[in-house]
């Protein structure tokens, strides 16, 4: 390592202020702090400091994402067969390569896609504000394909990726200073600017589908039990045709990311073993979907509502907002209590979105944007009780 | 009966390099020195000139802004230099010191007759009163002011910290002489905090006059920050002043003899000490009295007068800070830090962490070497709660740092700035992913405060 040390302080001077490749300094930045942890020392207050750093934390969320992305990358191949057949109950288990194959072809270059413009317009970023190169990309980068359907165009992934990193973020200042959620925001982006290509029933398979082959989710296929043409019979019929164990696992349409609620909870572990995520949150996001679909059955007045609650926590992208969007804790509510509440409404919203909203099959994306919104407020109306308490003491004093 | 509180929230840093239960004398340093800096916000007025030969107890300046209060010379000796730095700002005056301690004759005001003026005037005439700091601001404490209580801590949980059941021991006296000093000084209590997890020296349980209660939890379970605000916290407009246990006993001392006399016991520490040891010291003595031949490495090391969460870095031919009791060695960390094999994606067995990221949430009884690499970047705040676990207030810190950012004085206020000092937040800074300087923006918030409000 000391080799790469010393060719690392050999090209320093020609990033550094005069040298000649002066303009790609938070570049050689990056990538040097990147390789090695700098050698910038304390010197006030606390001279010795935790161990942990921004990298680290980032890299954990990162690795909490690849059982999904593994996953998303299968299940896209297996829904691609299926489409292409137009036998819908192609069996799962079987030509497992090919199906993983055509799947990473098809989701590794929105991945590569989406990090590189992403990074690309940070560095861009970065250089005019003079700022170092931040983590927080690190995470989005990955988040922003997984919640894509597999059909989504690169150029598509790219402009959203732009969008995402420069209204939702640079804007404001750069990681840690953004009000919503960046990946959600490229997601909202898309869904508003191409609604054709983010929803329906043609962009969860890839490939060409089989003529009549119909490939909706089981909140598209939800829908139409309130419309007027149901494609399935009843809630027996959508039960039937998307099993509580098979949204479970995970083997049902859908976005690439979010299908396996199994995926997500191996994610979530890892989250809450490290402590990077918040169980506040992911909890009390499960408990507020789950609530409101009991209170639906309770009121039952058309068949949508009568879907079983649970299923509300195992498909969609409930599962996947609840472990790795909601949970950001740039976005979310800061404090303890506070994040109780916002969890709470993100998972009810969410739910009365799918259930009572016919434009808009899936709620969890505009739930948790909406409780980004929201987060400060709550954290005004927590902050507030800590003061007046104070308050109240200065009184009686 | 005392009262017992136990607090959830906080840590226990574990450093190698614990001092050991053995006192020896420092060797009588050439030079002491008296620092404006030890004292925050102090601008001084010379007294003396150099050249002068001073006894120990003789004024040597006072402040300019409040001139009751006066700052005298720890030795006896002569006026050797007087440092100053831009604008002529006076950095340090220097005491060449004689073979042997003169001392100012006084004849102090017996407390127990006096009356709280008279004990007051004493204070401030022979220069104990710069032992004396307040809160809100962790300044000397203003003379003109009605402190609500005086506390007192019988403990430091900071990281290899001093154990004041050995220091203080024999000192009873003085002591309990100090605290019936104290208790002149204020219509309240006077506040001694004990540590609840051990049993305590006869000094301290057998104190009478004060107020006892013990604090059980980690670290900052003895900073006097905590115990006030468990059990008198300050509204705007209150105060508080604060004593360290070892300077009560010197203020105890002055009265029952009429020395001014500085000597404490001060615990060499950390993991570059070969020997770490008690020394007995007088305040302002030069570290290389201390450290001469006592450290590993040479130049590669951190000199932290104070303990390693909030002391200062010095250097190796610096002076003792006025109100340290610790002087901390560790190694330095200006290596990069490949990140496979020591940086942020290696196994970390060597890191300690707040956090469940490394493997140090699984040895709770390690002890570790941790040298000053600052281990990671300067970041925006991005983890939230983190602070909270480790900050035993009914207060959020990340609201009040960030109002201190922002010149927000009315948000601090409300917030309860008046109830902080920045060492009540040398654990947020430590566990702080984005590694901001929590204490200097605390501190920046607290100036700025005292500025324009008072």
């Amino acid at each position: 390592m000391k080799f790469l040390e010393k060719q690392l302080k050999k090209l320093e001077p020609t990033f550094a202020k005069g040298g000649k490749l002066e303009k790609l300094h938070y570049v050689y930045d990056a990538l040097a702090t990147f390789a090695f942890t700098p050698a910038t020392t304390t010197s006030r207050g606390a001279h010795i400091r935790d161990g942990v750093d921004l990298k680290r934390t980032m890299f954990i969320v990162v690795l909490a994402l690849i059982p999904a992305l593994i996953f998303g990358m299968y299940n896209t191949g297996h829904w691609h067969m299926v489409a292409e057949s137009g036998n819908w109950n192609l069996p799962y288990w079987d030509q497992m390569l090919d199906k993983f194959l055509y799947g990473a072809i098809k989701v590794l270059p929105m991945v590569a896609v989406s990090y590189g413009v992403g990074l690309g317009v940070e560095f861009i970023f970065c250089n005019i504000k003079g700022h170092p190169i931040h983590e927080g990309f690190l995470v989005s980068g990955m988040l922003i394909p997984l919640i894509m359907p597999v059909e989504v165009p690169l150029w598509m992934v790219a402009v959203a990726t732009i969008f995402a990193v420069v209204i939702g973020k640079e804007v404001f200042g750069g990681t840690g200073m953004n009000i919503v959620n960046i990946a959600l925001t490229a997601r909202a982006f898309l869904f508003f600017a191409y609604p054709t290509k983010m929803s329906g029933d043609t962009v969860w398979m890839g490939g060409k589908e089989a003529d009549g082959f119909s490939g909706a989710t089981f909140l598209g296929d939800a829908q139409t039990l309130v419309g007027e043409s149901p494609v399935v019979d009843g809630v027996s019929g959508i039960m039937e045709k998307y099993s509580f164990m098979d949204s479970f696992l995970g083997t049902i349409p859908g976005s690439i990311g979010e299908t396996s609620t199994l995926a997500c909870l191996i994610g979530a572990v890892l989250l809450l073993a490290t402590g990077v995520g918040s169980l506040r949150i992911i909890f009390s996001f499960a408990i507020g979907g789950l609530s409101l679909g009991l209170l639906f059955n309770a009121i039952g007045v058309n068949a949508y509502m009568d879907i079983p609650a649970y299923m509300h926590l195992v498909v969609g992208g409930f599962a996947f907002g609840a472990v790795f969007m909601a949970t950001d804790p740039v976005s979310a509510a800061q404090t303890a209590s506070g994040k109780i509440w916002y969890g709470f409404f993100g998972g009810a919203i969410a739910v009365v979105i799918r259930v009572l909203n016919p434009a808009y099959p899936e709620g969890v994306m505009l739930s948790i944007l909406f409780m980004n919104i929201m987060a400060p407020l709550i954290d005004h109306y927590v902050i507030q009780a800590n003061i007046n308490r104070r308050f109240k003491r200065l009184k009686v004093a | 009966m005392s009262k017992t509180i136990s607090l959830k929230r906080g840590m226990d840093i574990k450093l190698v390099g614990e001092a050991e239960k053995i006192t020896v004398d420092a060797a009588r340093s050439k030079y002491y020195a008296i620092r404006p800096g030890d004292f925050h916000g102090l601008t001084p007025k010379m007294l003396v000139k150099v050249g002068e030969s001073v006894k120990a107890g003789t004024i040597i300046f006072h402040d300019k802004y409040n001139d009751v209060i006066n700052y005298a010379s720890p030795v006896a000796g002569t006026i050797h230099e007087i440092v100053r730095g831009e604008k002529r700002k006076i950095l340090t005056v220097l005491i060449e010191a004689a073979a042997n301690d003169d001392y100012e004759v006084r004849n102090p005001v017996n407390p127990s007759s006096a009356d709280a003026g008279e004990v007051k005037a004493e204070l401030l005439s022979c220069g104990l009163w710069s032992l004396i700091k307040q809160r809100p601001f962790d300044i000397v404490a203003n003379p003109e002011n009605e402190p609500k209580a005086i506390y007192v801590s019988a403990f430091d949980s900071a990281p290899l910290a001093p154990d004041y059941d050995y220091v203080m021991h024999g000192k009873k006296a003085e002591f309990q002489m100090g605290l019936q000093v104290l208790k002149k000084l204020t219509s309240g209590q006077v506040h001694l905090g004990l540590n609840g997890k051990s049993k305590h020296e006869d000094v301290f349980t057998s104190s009478e006059g004060v107020v006892h209660t013990s604090y059980v939890g980690k670290h900052p379970a003895g900073n006097v920050g905590v115990h006030i605000h468990h059990t008198n916290p300050i509204n705007k407009g209150e105060y508080v002043w604060v004593v360290n246990a070892q300077d009560v006993a010197i203020i105890g001392k002055y009265f029952m003899t009429g020395r001014f006399d500085l000597t404490k016991l001060v615990a060499l520490t950390g993991s570059e000490v070969k020997f770490p040891k008690y020394y007995r010291v007088i305040s302002g003595a030069q570290l290389s009295s201390i450290l001469g031949g006592n450290t590993k490495t040479e130049n590669e090391e951190r000199i932290i007068s104070g303990n390693a969460l909030c002391g200062t870095k010095e250097a190796f031919d610096s002076y003792l800070g006025y109100h340290d009791n610790q002087i901390t060695v560790l190694p330095e960390g200006n290596q990069m830090k490949f990140f496979l094999t020591e940086g942020w994606l290696s196994l970390g067995f060597n890191k300690l962490s707040n956090s469940r990221l490394y493997p140090s949430f699984l040895f709770p009884n390690k002890k570790y070497r941790l040298d000053t690499n600052l281990n990671g970047e300067d970041r925006g705040f991005v983890v939230t709660g983190e602070m909270e676990r480790v900050f035993p207030f009914d207060i959020y810190p990340m609201q009040l740092i960030k109002a201190a950012m922002s010149d927000d004085i009315d948000s601090m206020e409300s917030l309860g700035i008046y109830e902080v000092s920045p060492e009540d937040f040398a654990l947020c800074e430590f566990v702080c992913t984005s590694k901001i300087n929590v204490q200097d923006e605390i501190r920046y918030g607290l100036d700025l405060i005292k500025q324009e409000c008072f």
